[in-house]
């Protein structure tokens, strides 16, 4: 029995309140599940797999969507996840003590910069970029190849995962620096002791005691390039359907978040509604099922590093 | 000159403003084990770093003075601290196996960074480093195992025969049974007697027995500075300073 | 055994080790240098082609005179009110993971803020816009934006706060508890005010983050050429009104994309450079 004291009543409160985060994410499942029950009668599994997006018509595909999300957020990995760990290498196990605190600032301020910003600065400046010194060589000498077929615009799978690939770096690159300082000291100096150089101690020590938790890094960069809205819905050109199946590199596409963004406003009917609300659900299981993968990574890792292996 | 395999001149060492040694002057002679005592904190530790240029690894480390191997300056600008670790091995205080690697790979690891894996004969090298180490016949069938996955005596002479295995020319073993039961203690001590045969070893110990028992020269140093030196008899049965006689007599430390 | 092969080997492939790990070395220095290229590319094109757009009948015009005035304005009341709706609740939230937290149950709580922080914040939107703007009151609503918008600041600050309360050490609670003082008075006259670097540190970054958010507002403040018009109409602010200008084609629009971009930019740049100067770096890798 336990008495009603002030510590007591305290401990409700603070219990209850803490609650929230339960109930945000039982709200937000609860929303797009109920608002996605009639598209799925409608369209049913084919929700899933059509690949036709035709309001007019009440046919809703997100496969195309689906693809889209996942070449973005590809590309944004293949890109990102080197440059993440060069940079957490350098700052942790390289850069002289004086430089660690600004390089670490400056990544962190890539965090700081809204994804708005991104997206605009995607739109008038990367994208001449990519268009002029990647796609179009590409296209001329190489066009035969799917991959960079197509007219380059600039505005297309490509862009948009090398602005994921920018904007993923600090996530990856601070979880990783941790990972990396993490990595027990007695480790390195054995394998200093057998004469290795700096490079090999990295390469073969201490990237692989800690890759179960740069992994985790890895996973928690993916779920935030894929839930990721602005920035790739600005770049990536919509092209809505059938008609954004990924073919070429450089054509206009489409992700789950951009679809929505894009569209949810020109619902007309509660159907249409619907099925941009479906899009949200399933973006909702791909993002829960990366995010919890990444949770019970990273944990597990601190864990580690709180003493349990030495 | 003829048998002094190392040897330290002037050597001074920080840590940030914390002078951790003071005018170490000592050598270190060949095939001999020199065993290095003192109560904590007195230097021990940094001074055996100082010998592969392990020290300066530590961020705010900073040193002056010369370490000679051979007679030659291993902290020449033109020396690269990578070659010298290859000739002057370590076996550090907590046994620290490779947790990633098995035990094969563990004592093959160093020679694998120079391209060996190429070799036929890294099969050889480990099993003679292994047996080495006296740890062969205890792991032979267990060589894919993790190298956590045995005893802490075992992972100690593992590493033992990590440093072996690349036939360096001096061992150096910080406290290396600190960590360890006295059973597993004393095979490590009669494996650090068999060692200087084909190796020079130098050992930092704090306990005074195990100098006694496995060196034929002792060092006592005390706050950053050499107090005494000579053979370990000697130190031993009479000690010239007071000060070391305290140490052995037990009045502090 | 002394003179085996491997010696040989070693000074045979030393060269070629050294090598690797001279270019091992540029290579991750390069990736620095990499990655901070597209940061300075932001800040100088935002200054470029933001500054000749900035004056005051652009700061403070409402829409239909080609000003941002409301979504100024409009940023400044979401921020305001996220935070009131959001902050304590992260708090507190804090509070009970960090002084109350080794059960199952916050175990629980503190993973699925964790998974919350990773959260697509378009779904927030979308969440918002069904419960509020189409349930509760049945139009765009400032409070529908601050609600999406809280939701992505409770987990973020409930973190923060964990984290530093825990920086505060065991000792002081325990000197508390001996003096027969109650627990939570404890926590809150020693605990948090000890902690209140930290917090307001955190808080503050958050909020700068929540600040920049567009794809939560989008669906549920549509936007706006006016001026603040009570709680059940739509309204402006800065992220939405750069998304939508850069979706017009006409150089003015766009120039007041850039224009709003350099004051968006300026409002988060300056909380964040601000917060870290004035504070240690203890609370950074919590916002990233």
């Amino acid at each position: 029995m336990t008495k009603l004291t002030g510590d007591n009543i305290f401990k409700c409160i603070v219990a209850v309140i803490a609650a929230f985060a339960a109930i945000i994410l039982i709200v937000n499942a609860y929303v797009l599940i109920t608002g996605s029950v009639r598209v799925f009668s409608v369209s049913g599994f084919g929700f899933i797999s059509g690949r036709s997006w035709n309001p007019g018509a009440s046919t809703f595909g997100v496969l195309p969507a689906i693809l889209g999300t996942l070449i973005t957020s590809g590309i944004a990995l293949l890109v990102g996840v080197p440059l993440s760990l060069g940079i957490a290498i350098f700052i942790v196990e390289m850069a002289p003590r004086a430089v660690r605190v600004p390089f670490s600032y400056l990544i962190e301020m890539l965090a700081a910069v809204p994804s708005v910003i991104y997206g605009l600065w995607g739109m008038f400046v990367l994208r001449f970029w990519v268009l002029d010194y990647i796609e179009t060589p590409l296209n001329t000498y190489l066009g035969w190849f799917p991959l960079f077929s197509g007219t380059p615009t600039g505005y297309g799978f490509l862009t948009a995962g090398l602005i994921l690939a920018i904007m993923i770096i600090p996530t990856i690159a601070s979880v990783s620096r941790e990972v990396i300082s993490a990595v027990p000291n007695s480790i390195k100096e054995a394998a200093y002791g057998i004469g290795a150089t700096k490079g090999e101690v990295i390469h073969h020590w201490v990237l692989s005691y800690g890759r179960s938790g740069i992994f985790g890094a890895i996973i928690l960069g993916l779920g935030r390039a894929i839930g990721e809205t602005m920035a790739v819905t600005m770049v990536i050109g919509n092209a809505a359907g059938a008609k954004g199946m990924p073919v070429s590199l450089f054509q206009p596409g489409q992700t789950l978040p951009s679809l929505i963004a894009g569209g949810f406003f020109d619902s007309q009917t509660p159907l249409q509604s619907s099925a941009y609300i479906g899009a949200g659900l399933v973006l909702l299981v791909i993002s829960l099922l990366i995010n919890i993968a990444a949770h019970v990574m990273v944990t597990r890792v601190l864990k580690v590093k709180g003493g349990a292996i030495e | 000159m003829d048998n002094i395999k190392m040897q330290s001149v002037d050597l001074n060492a920080w840590f940030g403003t914390k002078q951790a040694l003071r005018d170490i002057n000592l050598s270190i002679k060949t095939n001999a084990v020199t065993a290095i005592i003192g109560p904590s904190g007195c230097g021990k530790s940094t001074f055996i770093r100082t010998l592969n240029r392990m020290h300066e690894l530590a961020p705010t480390a900073k040193m002056t003075g010369q370490i000679l191997l051979d007679n030659q300056n291993i902290y020449n600008p033109t020396v690269d601290p990578v070659m010298i670790r290859r000739r002057v091995g370590m076996v550090f205080q907590k046994p620290n196996p490779f947790p990633t690697m098995s035990i094969y790979d563990n004592v093959a690891a160093g020679l694998k960074l120079t391209g060996a894996h190429k070799d036929k004969n890294l099969d050889d090298v480990v099993k003679h480093s292994l047996q080495q180490a006296t740890l062969w016949d205890e792991v032979k069938d267990d060589l894919k195992k993790p190298g956590t996955s045995i005893s802490g005596g075992q992972q100690q002479r593992l590493c033992i025969a990590r440093a072996i295995a690349l036939q360096p020319e001096v061992i150096l073993m910080d406290e290396p049974t600190s960590a360890l039961d006295p059973i597993a203690s004393a095979k490590i001590e009669r494996l650090i007697v068999e060692l200087k045969k084909n190796y020079t070893v130098a050992i930092v110990t704090h306990n005074m027995q195990q100098a006694s028992r496995v060196s034929d020269y002792t060092a006592f140093m005390y706050l950053g500075s050499l107090i005494e030196f000579g053979a370990t008899k000697d130190i031993f049965e009479s000690p010239k300073n007071q000060l070391t006689e305290k140490y052995l007599t037990g009045e502090f430390g | 055994m002394r003179t085996n092969i491997f010696k040989k080997l070693d000074l045979h492939s030393y060269k070629l080790r050294k090598f690797k790990n001279k270019i091992f070395y540029i290579l991750c220095l390069s990736c620095i240098i990499v990655a901070i290229v597209p940061l300075l590319s932001i800040l100088f094109e935002v200054i470029l082609r933001g500054a000749p757009a900035i004056n005051l009948q652009f700061l403070t015009g409402n829409g239909l005179h080609g000003g941002i005035g409301p979504a100024i304005q409009g940023t400044v009341i979401l921020i305001g009110l996220t935070g009131a709706i959001g902050i304590p609740i992260g708090i507190l939230t804090g509070v009970y993971l960090s002084e109350y937290g080794t059960n199952k149950y916050a175990t629980w709580i503190r993973s699925i803020n964790d998974i919350l922080t990773g959260f697509p914040s378009i779904i927030v939107g979308i969440t918002a816009y069904s419960l509020i703007v189409i349930g509760l009151i049945g139009r765009f609503s400032p409070m529908a934006g601050a609600a999406a918008l809280s939701f992505m600041l409770i987990p973020i600050v409930a973190r923060t706060t964990e984290e530093s309360l825990k920086l505060v050490p065991n000792s002081a609670r325990e000197a508390a508890m001996a003096l027969g003082i109650h627990r939570w008075r404890t926590i809150i006259s020693i605990i948090l005010p000890s902690a209140k670097g930290g917090l307001i540190t955190g808080t503050l970054l958050a909020v700068a983050r929540i600040a920049g958010e567009t794809a939560p507002i989008l669906l549920t403040i549509m936007g706006s050429n006016f001026f603040f018009q009570g709680f059940s109409a739509p309204m402006d602010a800065l992220p939405l009104r750069i998304y939508l200008n850069s979706q017009l084609h006409t150089q003015i629009a766009q120039t007041q994309a850039w224009g709003a971009a350099l004051v968006l930019i300026l409002i988060v740049l300056t909380l964040n450079i601000g917060v870290r100067l004035a504070s240690n770096n203890r609370y950074r890798k919590i916002t990233r």
